[in-house]
């Protein structure tokens, strides 16, 4: 933690900020201090004012322009090249969108503002969980979770609320072991202890394994459909008779909703509560990270838990309603993230009911003219027609030539192509997740094919190369674990002298 | 179709590689009773023109902090944002990417968010910072829940009720589902009553929560915490603050906080009506393999090149599932980007001068509008840009009657503390000129 | 790879008894599972453990174990070298790669650990 950075011994891509900073170099203009000037220990007491400046960079603009530029340019988006990361939806994210979000009648807009000032934001909010409603094909929703694990653990807290109204105390969620790790962690996190299920051989939920796990302790099941593995699960209606027999609520995992727009809905399969990534399914580019935004909707028997405030139309004007004794409380300190809401909005405006049927119609296509292509030079473990991703597994090439998915993935690198979910789900060895998105041509789905083959064919003939890729990238394979095991998680001045 | 490249002739070619007939039977797998056949009640789509046209008329409607002088504050802040910011934001690569999982096509954003680390290690004095949570009132949270980590016994948690509202209404929620008692320390004159926290605070609490400035804008007692919780060894200090105000303030590192966090929006973010904001959290070197959220930290390629990859990812979700720390996967990634650009080009010098000027302004704004008739400042207590005037009629009345001057007073803590109906909470940023201020004034002079 | 003097556990732990002390570690086989070990978490001395209870936890880049205590016992001493360089454990598993040393509760116990015979037929139906 407090080892100081050798980077005169080291190579460097490119200087952090702080290196490049020059005693009295100013990178911001302010107009001059317009009211009468008071000493600063007049306005405050001496012993809470700051006695050392924080080591912030002293830097012209144009250093902070040139710096975030070169670095961005580091960087693999979906606007480089195709990223087909498995379960994250990286599709292209619309321009005008963009313009969208930023203009000032929007970003211009304190929290706190009287409603009677804000009513075109309200109604676009308002507007667009009546959009996901529609979709879900259940009644209510709010828009305040700001990412999909933190609709999961809203929806796990409605969860929670709604047992108690009866006066129960319910304490597990099974979860099927295909799940992602924000489902387990979530439920934990709300409070449950977990029960794994596993999946039968067609890839679906066991349902002899579900049947002997169900009791009246049972608070949840967390699952999404299509499942991570792609495929949609032939049960589902059936899971759902026997999750709400023992008194359970189905919560419904958002994140492959991308599969089914307009051809299946959530709340028709069972579900109680479902969220969606506006970021994933609806467009709003996933910025290196987040901001993202996971609002749920939920079945009418939830809906007087939902957080406050929800936004509502009087037929007149649109209000935050914060009368619902009953809420769970807050989740977000404002309405969510607002900004990333329009986005969507504009997605969904632009697209129509037609468009979001397409945007599920090509996906699917797109997924499953990829796993056609590719399966037989990778294993594919459920060899049936995915949805809107699939699953292939490296374990040949592991097990024949000893090249894992890991140089695989690094392989892809070379070409220019960002690799799918790797080691994921854990219930396939060696996993490549692949989800193409609607937004790629058959030509780029095409390159991705010829790359894939010419690794499966490198796997066999060079194998060792592989273990050497990537070799055209910014910097090449990183050594994790000389992070992790001696932590540097900040940069330190170069005075900085260690005190212990 | 829009957004979709395949034409009609690729998807019939993929259609017969495939050896299906048509789209409809890719979707055979959906059994029929769960198959939607209705028509979705969304309206049509439109194009590029009058989408922009009819969102355009859907902003229009708002009444803006760019026509309305905005003195309202309370959690979100009106400061300056310097053009290059959103410039850097918008740039493609830093955008379209998501979580840095593949590190030799992500360094970008791997490098940005150690320096952002690092900056926000710096302002808080603390050693270790994580790459941004949800919000200011979630990284309070997710602070009580990892002093709960922290600690192998215990079950109490204290929050000061000069914590924002919101942040502690979010606590009370997440807290619900485990057998921990949330007790709220009342206020006494604006800041933490202490006799009521000495109380509060025993063998069993896991951590106490404040903010300063509070939720008032005044600064709190902070050596009496230091204090106190020194005196209990589980107890862990948390500390919610403004970044700005660390411009002039000191960190709270020097005031034995454990963890600090706070609302990083007003680091280069638009207001945006509540979000996205980001939420830092920062913590001493031993706790971080119990922090919540991604870590970014240096290594070398193979080459001996520096280079940044996600670190202790044991910690998190995608591996350690229902032991992880915490479920956030997603976080406000680009909201840190802005926060870095910001402090990048502010500087030291730069934020400095915000902090002061914020200080001063809010000072002379405080200063005049004591001296008015119908209006005092409820507290005689140190502040740093916020402050609660006492009016003479209801704080929601004065609101509403300033907007007609285009002038966006303060907030109404009535709507959010009882009995404090005639209480409005004023923030002044280093954007509102003397001017500016001078008509607060004048009207605030003119209703009374 | 796997010493015959030693007895093994399900879990992937290996004992030696000296004087009614058991010295406890982790096989060949899971450390090369686990992969560049980054972390260790080690009990304190005086702790007391049941057999099967968790007594710590390992980490590599990219994943997490739990140590299980082969007997039940008392902990005498803990390898405090691997909180430093936790890769010792890939280095020299049976040697400096050591864990935790503890006073034996019940050494009938013992009778349930496998011989190095079995326990390599153990890990080949794996």
């Amino acid at each position: 933690m407090t080892e100081q950075n050798e980077i005169k011994d080291i190579s460097v891509v490119e200087p952090l900020i702080f290196e490049l900073s020059s005693p009295g170099r100013r990178g911001y203009s302010l107009p001059e201090l317009d009211v009468p000037q008071e000493e600063l220990d007049a306005l405050l007491p001496a012993d809470m004012l700051r006695e050392e400046d924080p080591q912030l960079p002293e830097v012209s603009e144009v250093d902070v322009v040139r710096h975030f530029v070169r670095l961005s340019q580091l960087n693999h988006g979906v606007d480089t090249g195709f990223y087909p990361l498995g379960s994250c939806t990286m599709k292209y994210s619309p321009k005008v969108n963009e313009n969208m979000a930023r203009l000032s009648g929007f970003t211009a807009l304190h929290p706190y503002q009287p409603e009677n000032m804000t009513q075109g934001a309200l109604q676009l909010l308002y507007e667009t969980g009546e959009y996901l409603k529609e979709l879900a094909g259940l009644p209510e929703v709010t828009m305040q979770p700001v990412a999909g694990a933190h609709g999961e653990i809203t929806g796990m807290m409605l969860v929670r609320a709604y047992h108690e109204s009866l006066g129960e105390e319910r304490t597990k969620v099974i979860i099927p072991d295909s799940a992602h790790g924000t489902n387990p962690a979530t439920a934990v996190m709300a409070g449950y202890s977990t029960v794994e299920i596993p999946s039968n051989e067609n890839g679906d939920v066991d349902l002899d394994a579900l049947e002997e796990i169900l009791d009246d302790d049972v608070a949840a099941l967390m699952l999404t459909n299509p499942s991570t593995l792609g495929l949609y699960d032939q049960n589902i209606k059936e899971i759902a008779q026997m999750i709400h027999d023992v008194g359970g609520l189905l919560y419904y995992d958002g994140a492959n909703a991308n599969a089914i727009m307009g051809y299946s809905r959530p709340g028709d399969m069972g579900f109680d509560i479902v969220h969606f990534n506006l970021h994933k399914t609806f467009s709003a580019p996933h910025g290196g990270g987040g901001p993202g935004s996971g609002p749920i909707v939920v079945s009418d028997k939830l809906a007087k838990f939902l957080p406050v405030p929800v936004v509502s139309y009087d037929g007149e004007d649109y209000y935050m309603d914060y009368d619902r004794p009953d809420s769970i409380g807050k989740v977000h300190t404002f309405y969510g993230n607002f900004g990333v809401n329009i986005k969507a909005y504009a997605y969904i405006r632009s697209l129509g009911a037609e468009g979001l049927k397409a945007v599920a119609e090509n996906a699917v296509l797109n997924a499953n003219y990829l796993q056609e292509s590719l399966k037989d030079y990778y294993h594919l473990e459920f060899d049936r027609p995915c949805m809107h991703e699939f699953v292939l597994s490296g374990k040949n090439q592991k097990r024949e030539h000893g090249v894992s998915t890991l140089d695989i993935a690094k392989a892809l690198l070379d070409y220019g192509l960002h690799p799918p979910t790797v080691y994921f789900p854990l219930i396939i060895d060696e996993a490549l997740m692949i989800e193409p998105t609607e937004t790629e041509s058959r030509q780029s789905l095409d390159e991705f094919i010829e790359a894939m083959i010419e690794i499966a064919g490198d796997a066999e003939e060079e194998p060792e190369a592989l273990h050497e890729a990537p070799i055209n990238t910014p910097v090449r394979r990183l050594d994790e674990a000389q992070a992790a095991r001696n932590p540097v998680v900040r940069w330190y001045p170069e005075d900085y002298a260690e005190d212990d | 179709m829009k957004y979709i490249p395949n034409t009609d002739e690729d998807r019939r070619a993929m259609l017969e590689s495939l050896g299906v007939e048509s789209i409809d039977d890719l979707f055979a797998s959906i059994p029929e009773e769960v198959r939607f056949r209705g028509d979705i009640d969304i309206p049509e789509g439109m194009s590029e023109m009058e989408l922009a046209k009819h969102i355009e008329g859907l902003a229009g409607k708002n009444l803006t902090t760019e026509e309305y002088c905005c003195f309202m504050g309370a959690g979100a802040y009106d400061h300056f944002l310097p053009a290059a910011v959103d410039h850097m934001v918008s740039r493609e690569e830093f955008y379209t990417a998501y979580t840095p999982y593949q590190p030799e096509v992500s360094q970008g954003t791997l490098q940005v968010i150690f320096e952002f680390q690092t900056m926000i290690s710096e302002l808080t004095g603390m050693d270790v910072a994580n790459a941004s949570m949800y919000d200011g009132g979630t990284a309070m949270m997710e602070a009580a829940l990892m002093a709960g980590r922290l600690t192998r016994r215990g079950e109490r948690i204290v929050v000061s009720s000069s914590v924002h509202p919101q942040y502690r209404e979010i606590l009370k929620t997440y807290l619900h589902g485990r057998e921990w008692d949330l007790v709220e320390v009342p206020v006494s004159d604006g800041v933490t009553d202490m006799d009521a926290l000495t109380e509060a605070v025993n063998d069993d609490t896991i951590a106490v929560l404040m903010q300063n400035p509070n939720f008032f804008g005044l600064l709190e007692p902070v050596e009496e915490f230091q204090q106190l919780t020194g005196e209990f060894r589980n107890a862990h200090l948390v500390v919610a603050c403004d970044p700005i105000s660390l411009g002039v303030i000191r960190p709270p590192a020097t005031y034995g906080a454990d963890i600090v966090v706070g609302e990083g929006q007003p680091l280069g973010n638009p207001l945006s009506f509540g979000g996205p904001y980001l939420g830092f959290f920062a913590a001493g070197s031993r706790a971080v393999r119990r922090m919540p959220a991604r870590i970014i930290g240096q290594t070398e390629d193979v080459d001996g090149r520096r280079g940044f990859v996600m670190t202790m990812q044991t910690r998190e979700q995608h591996i350690r599932r229902e032991r992880a720390t915490s479920n956030i996967c997603t976080n406000e990634g680009l909201n840190a980007l802005a926060a870095t650009v910001y402090l990048s080009l502010m500087g030291r010098q730069g934020l400095r001068e915000v902090a002061e000027q914020s200080l001063q302004k809010a000072h002379y704004a405080a200063q005049r509008i004591d001296e008015l008739p119908g209006y005092r400042l409820k507290y005689d207590r140190p502040f740093f840009k916020e402050f609660v005037v006492e009016c003479d009629r209801p704080a929601a009345e004065v609101v509403s009657s300033l907007l007609e001057h285009k002038i966006l007073a303060g907030f109404d803590l009535g709507r959010m503390v009882d009995g404090m109906d005639n209480s409005l909470l004023v923030a002044v940023t280093e954007k509102r000129t003397k001017e500016e201020i001078d008509e607060l004034v004048a009207r605030l002079e003119g209703l009374a | 790879m796997y010493p015959e003097e030693l007895m093994y556990a399900e879990d992937h732990e290996w004992l030696r008894v000296e004087n009614g002390i058991a010295t406890v570690g982790i096989t060949h086989y899971a450390q090369d599972q686990l992969g560049d070990l980054v972390f260790v978490e080690l009990p304190h001395i005086g702790d007391e453990f049941g057999k099967d209870d968790p007594f710590g936890v390992i980490e590599s880049v990219k994943a997490v174990s739990d140590f299980y205590m082969p007997v039940g016992g008392t902990i005498t001493e803990v390898n405090e070298e691997l909180l430093d360089a936790p890769e010792i454990i890939n280095e020299d598993p049976y040697g400096e790669g050591w864990i935790i040393k503890f006073e034996i509760t019940d050494e009938a116990e013992l009778d349930e650990l496998m011989d190095v015979d079995t326990y390599t037929e153990y890990l080949e139906d794996l």
